[in-house]
């Protein structure tokens, strides 16, 4: 195998004859035994690119290889080499969690024997060994998507693809998970991993591709896009928003980042911040405004995504451009 | 660098096809384990039909040649199939909607698998089916003279025909947005084709502009064939003709169904 586990050259996917395009002209290189984030917020692209490197969908053009093999002309290879676990592929619930796990494995076509005791091993290693014989339907989220995660692990794929695997969960699943991940990745699986979680990504991911309306905006390690921002990020809060507004008119000037004025809290990515600092609160000061809070904080992938998009990552109008996309799916979560 | 216990070597491809078709067929039939309601929920539709047909509608119904019930129950047998073929439309669309073939198209499965599992695991809930409401019909005073082996022939030629059609109800099932209008999308298909036909009434009594497609539209024409072998009586050429529709729906349904499977995402 090749030093990258995925690669994926030029890719475009279009649908409706053309009129959208989920993909457009994306190139990865996901490298073996790490985990790689494709971040971006609903409708950028994520799942699509999961789905084609599944083999579960194919590219309008542009050519890509799992574990070496052609996603399009060996399909069948890929998928001996792959797990998939996420919003969309899911667990059938009127199996036991058990009945689950090995109908995956024989679906693998792996020996019973084998798929028996790997199934328990998982049901254990997950945490649902005590759930092992309960049908799926009683299961909680958190409880689903550790299954849906096991039954991706049955095979012992050497690549797994996560296709946003804590969305919707508690805080406590979503530390469980990242748990499992890592120790998954430490064992040397390679996992590309889907979020829109930006905290998710920069605890997971060493590499990280942001994709935006189908088009990489930005990639790189999650330190080199923090610092592609600027070292540090000034917030400023005040008593109104009145006074927030009129400082941001008064420290615009600062920093070539834009001001964002959420209520009556201003955040500023700044290149130098003591400097920035000093000057800020002169100005503050010289135009009698109170001020009721001073930060100097890292940037957070947040504010990366402000600053390549001018939008949020969070944003909730934008929904899945997936078309025919089986929206309906995600209407169950 | 994958050192699993995968006996690959000592099957071939086409044993694995079968293995993966048992496997997702079990998982179908497991649901029926899981809610046994659902069996229910099959068989109160044609019981009904029965009351209805046997005891409210049967005295305006004149059969010259035999007892009305006699009559019915074969053609609701053949309905009741058709029905539960209906089923495999509803079943793949829950599987695609929930997830499952979004699953299985990423397994190094048999392409064909979750088809043939779905349509063989519906198959099997017909015999079922078939068996109850038989007992139905004969607590209802239903008394055929054709003979045991005849019988069953008559079974095998329904069930034969459901699972033919089956194909293209898996077809409606993986086009259809959801299971709620892959249910609604087959009610047009099947609403003419089982009450314009001999089921519950001697087609001689329809509009003579009506007959030429109730005689010999498929349901009709497999409905003379299990009647004629149920009862013993002549039936012509009806269980060939019968089988012939089996087989061209089969020849051109699967594909369609394949096809659609392997597009769908």
């Amino acid at each position: 195998m090749s030093e990258f586990a995925v690669e994926a050259l030029n890719i475009v996917r279009t649908f409706n004859d053309g009129d959208v395009r989920a993909l457009d002209d994306v190139t990865l290189h996901v490298p073996t035994g790490q985990v790689f984030g494709l971040l971006g917020p609903n409708g950028s692209g994520k799942t699509t690119m999961v789905r084609i490197l599944a083999t579960i969908l194919s590219p309008s053009s542009g050519s890509a290889t799992v574990a070496g093999y052609d996603v399009v002309k060996q399909p069948n290879q890929v998928r001996r080499h792959i797990g998939l676990a996420g919003q969309n592929a899911t667990v059938d619930e009127n199996l036991t969690g058990f009945e689950n796990l090995r109908m995956v494995g024989l679906l693998n076509h792996l020996n019973k024997a084998y798929v028996v005791a790997k199934s328990r091993q998982l049901l254990d290693d997950f945490g649902l060994s005590d759930a092992a014989n309960r049908i799926t339907k009683t299961y909680s989220g958190g409880m689903r998507r550790r299954l849906d995660l096991a039954a991706a692990l049955v095979a012992n794929p050497p690549i797994l693809f996560l296709d946003e695997p804590t969305t919707g969960l508690d805080p406590q699943s979503r530390q469980d998970l990242w748990g499992i991940i890592e120790r998954l990745v430490e064992g040397g699986t390679t996992v590309l991993l889907t979020t829109q979680y930006l905290d998710e990504a920069d605890r997971l991911a060493r590499q990280l591709v942001v994709l935006d309306h189908g088009k990489i905006i930005a990639q790189g390690t999650s330190a080199q896009l923090k610092a592609q921002m600027g070292a540090t990020v000034l917030v400023l809060s005040f008593a109104s928003t009145d006074d927030a507004s009129r400082v941001r008119t008064l420290i615009a000037d600062l920093s070539d980042k834009p001001a964002n004025l959420e209520g009556t809290v201003i955040e500023m990515t700044v290149d130098n911040g003591p400097a920035v600092t000093a000057d800020a609160l002169r100005r503050i000061d010289g135009a009698g405004i109170a001020l009721s809070g001073l930060a100097l904080r890292e940037p957070s992938l947040d504010d990366v995504f402000l600053n390549l998009t001018g939008h949020k990552a969070e944003d909730p109008t934008v929904e899945d451009a997936t078309p025919g996309g089986r929206q309906r799916r995600r209407a169950r979560a | 660098m994958n050192t699993l216990p995968s006996s690959a070597s000592t099957h071939s491809s086409f044993r694995w096809a079968i293995s993966d078709v048992l496997t997702i067929a079990r998982r179908n039939l497991m649901s029926l384990v899981r809610i046994p309601v659902a069996i229910v929920f099959m068989i109160i539709q044609p019981i009904m039909f029965v009351i209805l047909f046997r005891y409210v509608f049967a005295g305006v119904i004149n059969i010259p040649s035999t007892s009305y019930v006699n009559y019915l129950i074969p053609g609701i047998l053949v309905q009741t199939m058709i029905f539960g073929s209906v089923g495999t439309a509803i079943g793949l669309a829950e599987d695609l909607q929930k997830g499952l073939i979004e699953r299985f198209r990423a397994l190094p499965m048999a392409r064909l698998a979750v088809l043939a599992g779905r349509t063989i695991s519906d198959m099997f809930r017909n015999v079922i089916v078939l068996v109850i409401i038989t007992g139905v019909g004969f607590l209802v005073g239903f008394r055929p003279g054709g003979g045991f082996v005849a019988y069953i022939q008559a079974s095998l030629l329904m069930l034969l025909f459901a699972y033919c059609l089956s194909w293209g109800f898996a077809f409606i099932g993986l086009a259809a947005p959801n299971s709620e209008a892959a249910q609604a999308i087959t009610f047009p298909i099947i609403f003419p084709l089982t009450f314009v036909s001999s089921i519950f009434v001697l087609v001689s009594t329809m509009p003579g502009w009506l007959q030429p497609f109730a005689i010999n539209q498929p349901i009709s024409q497999t409905v003379v064939a299990v009647r004629g072998l149920m009862l013993g009586d002549p039936h012509g050429q009806s269980t060939w003709i019968s089988l012939a529709w089996a087989v061209g729906a089969i020849v051109v349904l699967a594909p369609l169904a394949v096809n659609r499977y392997r597009k769908v995402a």
